[in-house]
């Protein structure tokens, strides 16, 4: 299977000399196509810093961070914003879409950034929200939506243009238990659909929906729960 | 266990015999808490000695039905008014085994707390594929039974890992507490070498 993302020895300092802070220290991890994993630890633990890394919004101090086999340090900024807006996906807890646009608009953006038509953008953007199930809400404003319903068009925006990796910070810590559940069920079906997943949580509830999950503690993995990524996606179907 | 309770409320719907008692509770808690037929047999016996069921023929074939009587409708009715009972609770073997860990010299009490974390969160994903692995179907009570049994386990192993998180931060910053107040001289020294091992 292939590694959507792939870091390796991946180090991050944060600062000089005494007051130096390792964030990370030579951490490998990837993330395979059809695979959520989740990354757990308390705060300070770098998993913040491990999905920024990832997203190529923050560069290493050394090792590689790689996006479908394309190492991020050797595109420059302009290609490391292209990777964004075209490659990888971001959700946020706070969902950061913009208030002066609608649902439909915010999903096209990304695209339109990229150079598409406005039409075709817009026209891509309905099919993923109705692919999310929020058709309906295509020309609402975020102030008028629920959190709920945010989070969705937040997914729909991070998925739209078939992006294959999809990098999740807390998506659902301002939510109440089961409509982060419908948002963990939305994201793990994009996984299943193709996607690969990171999702950075402190809810073992909601670790729980992933193939993996990996325990960082002061920039270093500790531990890892569910290795067998493959017999787990076949037993999923199995069950029940 | 409430084994007694729920069979005079599954009885409480209509007259039944003990496979289909079984079946019925089965049925409502996913095969979560496996009943086998003698246990069913020896409640109903003790059920129908305190007046509380009584035998009401058989259905050709030989199985003794039960319906419930009038006192045990009241057991019934005071069973789902009452609150369980919170005063007692059950022993908790990770709970002792952890008060042991930092307290006998020379435990990995981090590790302790990893592997169990580790052990529950795998546990938790195997709750939750069950759970992938049904479409919520909103109109059948019995389904909605037994996926709100599933979300009772999801949330006390969430719980669990909550608690070992809770635990390890605790101890790490006692540590860090110590380190920085021990002076590392004579008995001090010792000590602080002793924390380190049961940190480590």
């Amino acid at each position: 299977m292939t590694a959507v993302l792939h870091l390796d020895a991946v180090t991050r300092v944060h600062g000089e000399g005494e007051t130096a802070v390792q964030a990370l220290r030579s951490v490998s991890f990837a993330a395979h196509a059809g695979e959520l994993v989740a990354i757990m630890g308390p705060s300070g633990s770098g998993k913040s810093t491990l999905l920024t890394l990832a997203g190529g919004l923050d560069s290493p101090t050394s090792g590689t961070v790689s996006v479908e086999g394309t190492d991020l340090a050797s595109l420059g900024a302009n290609g490391r914003a292209r990777m964004r807006r075209t490659s990888i996906g971001y959700v946020f807890q706070d969902f950061n879409l913009i208030p002066a646009l609608t649902a439909a608009e915010n999903v096209a953006l990304p695209g339109e950034l990229d150079g598409q038509s406005s039409r075709t953008a817009r026209k891509l953007a309905r099919a993923v929200l109705e692919e999310v199930g929020i058709a309906e809400l295509a020309d609402r404003f975020p102030d008028n939506m629920s959190g709920g319903q945010q989070q969705r068009v937040a997914i729909a925006r991070a998925v739209v243009g078939e992006r294959r990796l999809i990098l999740a910070d807390e998506p659902t810590g301002a939510l109440d238990t089961e409509t982060g559940e419908e948002i963990l069920r939305l994201l793990r079906a994009r996984c299943d659909a193709g996607a690969a997943g990171v999702l950075v949580t402190h809810e073992a509830r909601h670790a729980a929906w992933a193939d993996r999950v990996v325990f960082l503690r002061d920039g270093v993995v500790v531990d890892e729960t569910g290795a067998d990524r493959v017999e787990a996606l076949v037993d999923a179907g199995a069950t029940r | 266990m409430s084994v007694r309770q729920a069979l005079l409320a599954l009885l409480e719907q209509g007259p039944m015999y003990g496979y289909q008692l079984r079946a019925e509770f089965e049925r409502r808690t996913g095969a979560t808490w496996p009943l086998n037929v003698g246990q069913v047999y020896t409640t109903l016996t003790r059920l129908e000695r305190d007046g509380l069921v009584a035998e009401s023929g058989d259905d050709g074939e030989g199985h003794v039905i039960y319906r419930v009587t009038d006192a045990g409708r009241e057991v019934v009715a005071t069973w789902f008014t009452t609150p369980v009972e919170r005063t007692q609770p059950p022993r908790d073997e990770l709970a002792i085994k952890l008060a042991l860990a930092v307290t006998v010299p020379g435990v990995d009490v981090g590790g302790v707390i990893q592997q169990q974390r580790s052990a529950t969160i795998a546990a938790l994903q195997d709750y939750t594929r069950l759970k992938r692995a049904r479409t919520p179907d909103a109109h059948d009570p019995h389904e909605m039974a037994w996926s709100l049994v599933l979300d009772s386990l999801v949330f006390a192993a969430e719980a669990e890992v909550r608690w070992l998180d809770h635990c390890e931060a605790r101890l790490r910053r006692a540590q860090v507490e110590r380190d920085s107040s021990a002076v590392p001289q004579g008995a001090a020294a010792e000590e602080l070498q002793t924390n380190r091992e049961v940190r480590r």
